[in-house]
């Protein structure tokens, strides 16, 4: 029985911002969810699909973000509460849907959301999702708290339905991923029966027309806005500065304002509804004062969004001073913090920074300078990518012709770090290493003569790689793709996807096998096990040299955090320190220095390589690395695993 | 209690941060405080540092990241992982709780980087700290069952120290609320060894 699903109304517990969401869309009486993983957002779909049976409704992972907001719009259509969540990189995938379903229009209240990754903490990059608010026409909400993104995601369906319009909600790293007092409302009950009503359609015809359809909705989003309580003012009818803020960053201005003592000089208007804004509002705010500060993560949408409403109204508002992104007094870049919030009031107030002991920090910092290491992100010890990595790096090296890695989103983008060798030499987006790989495929004729590998997870490979493999079949590429298989969505927190035959109720599923897939393309497929080194290289570095078409190597071994909790590993290592040859071995510690998996440790007293018991999993890989057979396997009684 | 007050949980992705900010949370809240967690574990599982930032107050409800030098507890599941921390939350009066046992980056076992020497690392902390306790959590860890012990035993010496406003049964409470009922005897002890640990 999960806690968000209890229905106890009045009711406070703490919750994560995710499960807030969850809890939001539940009270809302949601029927349909449907998502992908990605951090930080994955919680959301993780808690409806834990609490589906108990509350009666479906949640799904989809293969892709697209296909998920598809499905969720089809409840939609028929009548009933749908809700679709993502990571920001998400609502790109969606986009192309999305800005023709906010023509066509909606029935029942349908929201996604997006959960945004400023400082990309998890991230390949630190896009501002709320773009799609201006492409899309659609309206974007903002929570601030995990209390406040229950509220915000249980108005988002009635808007939604007020408007028939797809309503989006934004939220953020420290938001989703934070912890707070949330206070239960009612859950919804009698939630109607899906049902297509066929005098009804959903399309973009005459395209004019609905799109002027699609203003006027936003005109109207706009006017529900003007009274709002998710836009709240706290502060002076006249502030010497006034602070417009949405997101988490409310919380850092209010502390900052606080901690200068600045309560009676700084107003604090806090915006929920973020797109469409709503002018009236913003216009009494903006007669208030001469000088406004923006703070908003990642992007100056608010601020640009605010300084066109003040440009149109120029004559009449009157000179104002605008602070934010635009000016320099707040980092275009990154996450807020309240630090940064009072490092921009003391610029544009002349007033003293929060009172720290600076020669605490300054000696501090000094300290850490000279003693703390940085620690790098690495492969787990046990995982099966970095064996993967090892024998690529063995059979490019091997076939002698510089060939490269073109890579792609999972555990294994870390490939491009030491931890994979480096092997990896391009990273974007979902699928897109093997997009990349049929470009270099094709390059041949014009004198490219390369060699060129591409990694994909698997359920990577299901989200976006099949067209791209299906294009270099079609269009005769070559290259080997190698799908990274370890049944697991790993990086995001082990979700189910078409590969593991479970789907995300905790239900037996269908399963999509990509060995059968990949043949049914009349591909040449090989399935290899990346602990096998010496058989894994062999059977890279031929496929790496014979290549004149696309080939598959999939490399099956599950992930080792899986493996993990299923029992463990068969091996107790240990390092014989007698034959270990420590500086000596392949230009000095070849265990340590190149295979870097972190269970191998330098004992610098001895100089030899040693097994750090705490972190070594007991995979036994790194007993075919050492030359000197110095480190050795011996059984331990599997289950036993610490 | 100085309101609102910090803690600030620190270690290596496995550690186990998250279960431990869960329960000391779990355990302000039954108190009635209002409290706000913020967790750092982008890649926490892929060797990286992690952190989380548990904001107390009896007023008002705080953000989710401390600001830089307003730290007054540092519990630190890792030693360098806790001067790290001191470098942008420390202040003259906190209190540090620190298990003593490395987890060594990679860069340092691969010769790229140089754990600092155990000895002078704890004298840094402690110049840094009003107060320090320097646990030996993992020792204890290994005798009781493994490893992953640690962050309940870490658990266990930060109730030792009495800096927030809970004591034993709270916290107990709290572990019997989320750890699950097969592996709730194991987790006792291993909060009441450090306990002790953190008493003596």
């Amino acid at each position: 029985m999960s806690i968000v699903a209890l229905d106890e109304p009045g009711r406070t517990e703490l919750l994560m911002g995710n499960e807030a969401i969850a809890r939001g869309a539940i009270e809302a009486g949601v029927s349909f969810c449907a998502g992908y993983p990605g951090n930080p957002s994955s919680e959301i779909m993780e808690t409806l699909a834990e609490t589906a049976k108990q509350i009666g409704h479906y949640a799904e992972w989809s293969v892709n973000e697209k296909v998920a907001l598809e499905a969720a719009a089809a409840a939609s259509f028929a009548g009933v509460r749908a809700i679709s969540s993502m990571k920001q990189n998400g609502v790109n995938v969606v986009a192309d849907f999305l800005t023709n379903l906010s023509l066509s229009g909606t029935k029942g209240g349908l929201v996604l959301v997006t959960c945004d990754d400023p400082s990309g903490i998890s991230s390949t990059n630190e896009e501002d999702a709320r773009f799609i608010g201006r492409i899309g026409f659609v309206p974007v909400l903002e929570p601030s708290t995990p209390q406040d993104a229950l509220e915000i995601t249980k108005f988002a369906f009635d808007l939604s339905e007020e408007l028939k319009s797809l309503v989006v909600v934004r939220s953020l790293t420290r938001v989703s991923h934070t912890r707070g007092l949330v206070r239960f409302g009612e859950i919804k009950k009698n939630k109607a029966t899906p049902r297509f009503d066929t005098a009804t359609s959903f399309h973009t015809f005459p395209v004019s027309f609905k799109h002027q359809i699609m203003r006027e909705k936003l005109a109207r989003a706009a006017e529900i806005f003007e009274d709002s309580p998710f836009n709240q003012y706290t502060g002076q009818d006249r502030p010497e500065v006034l602070i417009i803020v949405s997101g988490v960053s409310v919380l850092y201005a209010k502390e900052a304002i606080s901690l200068m003592g600045l309560q009676d000089r700084v107003g604090l208007l806090r915006i929920g509804t973020t797109w469409p804004l709503p002018p009236k509002l913003v216009t009494a705010h903006l007669r208030s004062t001469d000088r406004i500060l923006f703070l908003e993560e990642v992007d100056p949408y608010l601020e640009t969004s605010v300084k066109a409403m003040s440009a149109q109204l120029g004559p009449e508002l009157g000179l104002k001073h605008f602070y934010g992104k635009e000016s320099g007094h707040i980092p275009s870049v990154g996450e807020l913090s309240c630090d940064l919030v009072a490092e921009a009031l003391h610029r544009i107030m002349d007033v003293p920074l929060p009172a720290v002991d600076r020669d605490y920090l300054d000696r501090a910092k000094k300290a850490a300078d000279e003693l703390v290491p940085v620690r790098e992100l690495g492969f787990c010890p046990g995982c099966p990518h970095r064996a993967s990595y090892w024998s690529i790096k063995n059979a490019l090296k091997m076939d002698g012709r510089d060939g490269f890695v073109s890579g792609d989103i999972g555990c294994y983008t870390l490939g491009i770090f030491p931890t994979g060798f480096n092997q990896v030499k391009s990273v974007h987006c979902m699928g897109s290493g093997l997009g990349i790989a049929c470009g270099y495929g094709k390059l041949g004729a014009q004198g490219f003569d390369q060699p060129v590998i591409t990694v994909c997870g698997d359920s990577t490979f299901f989200h976006a790689g099949i067209p791209a493999l299906i294009n270099a079949r079609y269009n005769q590429s070559n290259f080997v793709l190698l799908i990274l298989d370890n049944s697991a969505t790993a990086m995001t927190g082990f979700q189910p996807h078409p590969g593991t035959g479970m789907a995300a109720m905790g239900n037996p599923a269908g399963r999509v096998d990509p060995e059968v897939l990949c043949r049914a393309l009349d591909l040449p497929v090989t399935v290899c096990d990346p602990y096998d080194l010496p058989g894994t290289t062999k059977t890279l570095y031929e496929a790496v040299k014979q290549g004149q078409e696309a080939q598959v190597i999939i490399m099956k071994r599950k992930c080792a955090l899986v493996q993990n909790r299923e029992g463990g590993f068969p091996y107790r290592l240990e390092v014989d320190q007698e034959k270990c040859r420590g500086l000596n071995c392949g230009c000095s510690r070849y265990c340590t220095r190149i295979f870097r998996c972190p269970g191998l440790i330098w004992d610098s007293s001895t100089k030899t390589a040693r097994i750090d018991e705490a972190i070594c999993v007991g995979c036994g890989v790194c007993a075919d690395v050492c030359s000197h057979s110095a480190i050795i396997r011996r059984p331990k009684n599997v289950g036993q695993t610490a | 209690m100085k309101d609102p007050f910090n803690l600030i949980i620190t270690g290596v992705g496995g550690q186990g941060n998250v279960l431990a900010s869960q329960i000391i949370g779990r355990a302000l809240v039954k108190k009635g405080y209002l409290i706000t967690v913020g967790e750092t574990y982008g890649l926490s599982q892929r060797g990286g540092a992690v952190s989380s930032h548990i904001r107390i107050s009896s007023k008002d409800q705080y953000g989710p990241v401390v600001p830089q030098g307003m730290a007054d507890v540092v519990l630190g599941l890792e030693p360098v992982e806790s001067l790290r921390i001191l470098a942008t939350y420390g202040q003259p009066e906190v209190w540090c709780v620190v298990n003593s046992r490395p987890i060594y980056p990679i860069g340092v076992n691969a010769g790229d980087a140089v754990y600092p020497d155990l000895e002078v690392l704890k004298n840094t902390v402690a110049g840094l700290s009003k107060k320090l306790w320097w646990i030996p959590a993992a020792d204890i860890a290994a005798e009781i069952g493994g490893f992953f012990m640690t962050n309940v035993i870490m658990l266990g010496a930060l109730a030792a120290t009495g800096s927030l406003p809970l004591n034993q049964d709270d916290y107990k409470a709290a572990l019997k609320d989320i750890i699950p009922p097969k592996k709730l005897d194991i987790n006792l002890t291993a909060f009441d060894r450090g306990l002790a640990e953190g008493r003596a």
